[in-house]
């Protein structure tokens, strides 16, 4: 039987409490009545042999490259770029598509003879990732094969001996990026395409890219005109590094790009119930969320954290396409769509969603309020094409317990820029100019972006940035079940109960508003007509 | 006359310092050697002497100290008993060549008052806070008027006082704006007081300022009337304490444990960890920390705050505190006090201290400081609002003695 499409579901009297994430935890919540639910797709089948399918793809490119065994040869320089920790969400079960990928190319280079390999974690400004998550990514042989030896590599957008400027895109865009990938004979850059934002130009232009680089596309003005993220073709921040995605071409950097796709099997046995439909519960379904709710109820907040980033996700390889960037991405996007596109009709006046733990900045790490505003307005608001789920002047009802609280190794410039920055304005524009410069250049961030494991200076501001589109369109945002001192900080106003958010949101939308929550994860795209 | 009496009653003393330690500041006073009694009036010791009637008399948070048993016993020597407390004084003269005016006290029991000539090099010079004799002369042993059996002080209807120790009130300047002058003058001592060696907060400099209570937020107006730090960061604990901070002049303000991740943002500076992502110290820092706490824990973050080269200027009364000193050797920082005031050293030339604190409390209005009045008859509760001021959303407490002078008239 086929896997089922997304689907809109209209809450009447009979329809059961829908399931809400809170952060560590469950809420269900019952929405009234004409109320819609956004539910993803169910998860399409995964490849029956995927590693095969990978020397498929290596021997079959698409566009106008050859295999990249013909691109192999004794005394070149190869360099595999990876996604780093970012991807995918939550971590998936090993074997990791990006070990499966690396090997098979790895295999390739070694009866080519090439033996100048270099693997590098395409960090752009992310946090350094650790050595076990390192092996998790690629596995244990590549590891040992690779970081003994200094081979593996993580992208240090601060170290100006190993940056290239490659030049200006017409724009005015400076392309600064890995000197070793830009030298290289090759560059394989090997991508998780969880969403459609992934991958394409952006992989190489963002992902080996300095601060200096980054800042043409990573602002506000770029934000607020990507309509959406998940839609390339009217986003600016694809634009812009589809634009340096040419110029790096231009320069002669070869690159050989492999993306890969996942359906969205997202959750473990245990946690099946989260990617089921309300009403299909089972006993077992309805046992589990039970079990779970009542012993998260009990569990210490940083315990349960803990017990939710060991989740690992049981996605599966959906498709893998490699060669030239463009027509790999179009192929991708493809898949993506094949599996997280859902038709709704029509904008509501409120969207209600419910915020998971994780976003791709904490990983094993804490969601603070930053990443809560920015995984709500940045990522779910922007989980459309079209037009956006709510209407321009809507309100946006997110739940999550939005702590205040940072992981102070990960996220140090987070810390001073909710204490100091949002304290002082929540203004896009103001903060960009009057606080960006300093919190990018600080030394102290800089220090501990590259020697320890934490976030660049100037990360959290584009975590804000993130938000520009939703914070220009939306007349209000709610937080439901949010620490109430940090919600406002965030100039966000906070709510004890979704009833209390939707009177509030009345206020701003008059009464009877249409409401439309979006069911997720697992991942979906409304197609908004 | 009704005063309020510190006696020298040891085990009360110590009971009082239990009580403090158990219940919190204040709250040792039912139990310790402050008693509520009828006194005759301080006899004047000698010529120059007049009396004082006083008006408003503040509660101070070296009288806090004193209260709980916290003092240092370097005052044992420069104290007489028993003492009436109070010297932040506002009240009207009887006698002298000031007769039936207003004015406020400047407490210092220096050569002058105590009847010593020459005077010491300090006292010749203006600066009345260093005299070298304070233990001597025809008074009793007393570094201030409240801590001197002879002159009686501010905590009761009247006391005796040194026509060299008076400033007149100018008729505009209310009560409460009056008895804010003594603060504001140990303020802007600490701001300007730095002048003579060249080392004062100005141009530019950046500087923190911990502790926003009376005398923290005195400081921080007072750096910005009087000097002209480039970056000026106000360290307060409480909501109220924070909005007056930033009205008086502060660029930020942050909570005690943001001070460190404040300053090395503002400075840029390098930091050294404590582990789990924390600051231990910066490598870095501020140019000047104005420590208005005076505890150990206030001058260990003076020191993980301030630059190699940098100043530390205690304002806060301190005790005893243990302290790790190898920062402060190794990084050559200076550890500057603050205590009272004399003659202050600006570029118009030597002004008396207290004047420029009555500018002071004009243009800042720090009238606004003064958030509550008390009798005298409920001193116990006056005093416990006092050492709770911050968490209750108050900054000076005050006794109002013009109810209990007017009973005494009729």
């Amino acid at each position: 039987m086929s896997p089922r499409p997304g689907f809109v579901l209209e809450v009447d009297r009979s329809t059961p409490p829908t399931l809400f994430w809170h952060g560590e935890g469950f809420r269900l919540e019952r929405l009234p009545a004409g109320s819609r639910v956004v539910y993803a797709p169910e998860p399409l089948a995964a490849l029956a042999d995927p590693d095969a399918e990978i020397r498929r793809a290596l021997e079959h490119p698409l566009g106008d490259s050859a295999p990249l065994r013909s691109l192999l040869r004794p005394g070149m320089r190869l360099t595999i770029a990876f996604d780093d920790v970012s991807l995918p969400l939550p971590p998936m079960q090993a074997p990791d598509v990006r070990q499966r990928v690396v090997e098979a190319v790895l295999d390739l280079a070694a009866e080519a003879g090439v033996d100048d390999v270099v693997l590098i974690a395409a960090l752009a400004l992310h946090r350094r990732m650790t050595d076990d998550e390192l092996r998790h990514a690629l596995g244990e042989r590549v590891f040992n094969a690779f970081a003994p030896h200094g081979l593996l590599w993580q992208h240090d957008a601060e170290d100006p001996t190993n940056l290239v400027l490659l030049g200006q895109t017409d724009q005015g865009e400076e392309v600064e990026i890995n000197r070793r990938a830009a030298e290289s004979d090759l560059l394989v850059y090997v991508n998780i395409n969880l969403v459609a934002m992934d991958g394409g130009h952006k992989s190489v232009a963002t992902g080996l890219a300095s601060y200096r680089s980054l800042r043409h596309h990573h602002n506000v003005r770029t934000m607020q005109n990507s309509r959406s993220f998940m839609d390339r073709h009217h986003s600016e921040l694809h634009s812009s590094n589809w634009r340096m995605g040419q110029l790096i071409a231009k320069a002669g950097v070869k690159v050989f790009q492999i993306e890969t796709t996942l359906n969205t099997d997202t959750f473990p046995e245990q946690f099946r119930f989260l990617q089921r439909r309300e009403w299909e519960w089972s006993l077992r379904d309805r046992a589990g969320f039970l079990a779970s709710s009542k012993a998260l109820e009990r569990t210490p907040p940083e315990l349960a954290r803990r017990i939710f980033h060991s989740i690992r996700a049981p996605h599966q390889m959906t498709s893998v396409q490699a060669g030239e960037v463009g027509a790999v991405h179009e192929r991708t996007l493809e898949h993506v769509h094949r599996q997280q596109l859902v038709q709704v009709e029509g904008q509501t006046d409120i969207l209600t969603m419910g915020l998971p733990f994780i976003c791709p900045y904490n990983v094993n790490s804490i969601m603070n309020p930053i990443l809560v505003a920015c995984l709500g307005l940045g990522y779910f608001f922007n989980l459309y094409r079209g037009k956006p789920l709510v209407r321009e002047g809507g309100v946006v009802i997110m739940s999550h317990p939005t702590p205040w609280a940072f992981h102070p190794v990960h996220h140090p410039s987070y810390i001073d820029f909710f204490e100091q920055v949002l304290a002082e304005t929540t203004d896009l524009f103001e903060i960009e100019a009057k606080y960006e410069a300093a919190f990018a250049t600080d030394p102290w961030y800089v220090h501990l972006y590259r020697t320890s494991y934490a976030y660049h200076g100037v990360h959290p501001f584009y975590m804000w940035y993130w938000c520009a589109h939703a914070l220009a369109h939306l007349g209000k945002v709610i937080v439901v079940g949010g620490d109430r001192a940090a919600v406002r900080r965030l100039g966000f106003s906070p709510a004890t109960t979704l009833s209390d958010a939707l009177e509030m949101a009345e206020d701003v939308v008059g009464r009877d508003p249409t409401i439309t929550h979006l069911h997720t994860p697992p991942l979906l795209i409304a197609d908004v007509t | 006359m009704k005063a309020l009496v510190f006696e020298r009653q040891l085990a009360r003393f110590a009971a009082s310092r239990v009580a403090a330690d158990l219940a919190g500041s204040g709250h040792g006073v039912g139990v310790g050697p402050l008693e509520l009694l009828e006194v005759d009036p301080p006899a004047l010791p000698g010529a120059g002497f007049v009396r004082v009637t006083p008006r408003l008399s503040g509660i101070c948070g070296s009288d806090l100290a004193t209260l709980d048993g916290r003092s240092s016993r370097y005052f044992e020597h420069l104290v007489s008993f028993p003492f009436v407390p109070g010297h932040e004084v506002v009240g009207d003269v009887a006698g002298g060549a000031l007769d039936g005016q207003r004015v406020v006290l400047e407490p210092v029991l220096g050569c002058e008052a105590r009847g010593l000539s020459p005077l010491c090099a300090a006292c010749a010079t203006g600066q009345k806070g260093r005299c070298e004799r304070i233990a001597f002369g025809t008074i009793g042993a007393g570094l201030q008027t409240g801590y001197c059996a002879d002159t009686g002080g501010g905590w009761s209807a009247g006391l005796v006082a040194h026509e060299s120790q008076l400033h007149p009130v100018p008729e505009h300047l209310s009560d409460e704006a009056a008895v804010m002058i003594e603060p504001a003058a140990c303020a802007v001592h600490a701001a300007l007081g730095g002048m003579e060696s060249g080392h004062t907060a100005t141009g530019g400099q950046r500087v923190v300022v911990l502790g926003a209570g009376t005398l923290g937020l005195c400081t921080v107006a007072a750096l910005r009337a009087h000097a002209l730090p480039g970056v000026l960061v106000a360290v307060a604990k409480h909501p109220e304490q924070r909005r007056l901070s930033r009205l008086l002049g502060a660029d930020h303000v942050v909570e005690p444990d943001e001070v460190v991740r404040a300053a090395r943002r503002l400075t840029g500076s390098m930091a050294l960890p404590a582990g789990g992502g924390a600051i231990e110290r910066l490598t870095g820092g501020v140019d000047t920390v104005f420590d208005c706490v005076g505890s150990a824990a206030s001058l260990e973050t003076s020191l993980s705050v301030v630059r190699p080269g940098g100043e530390i200027v205690l304002v806060g009364m301190p005790g005893p505190v243990k302290l790790d000193l190898a920062p402060l050797w190794q990084r050559e920082v200076r550890l500057r006090g603050a205590y009272a005031y004399g003659t202050e050293e600006t570029p118009a030339g030597p002004r008396p201290t207290f004047d420029l604190a009555r500018d002071l409390v004009e243009s800042a209005g720090l009238d606004r400081l003064v958030s509550g009045a008390y009798p005298l008859e409920r001193y116990e509760e006056a005093i416990a609002h006092a050492a709770q001021a911050g968490r209750r959303g108050s900054v000076k407490i005050v006794f109002d003695l013009r109810r209990t002078r007017a009973k005494e008239h009729l």
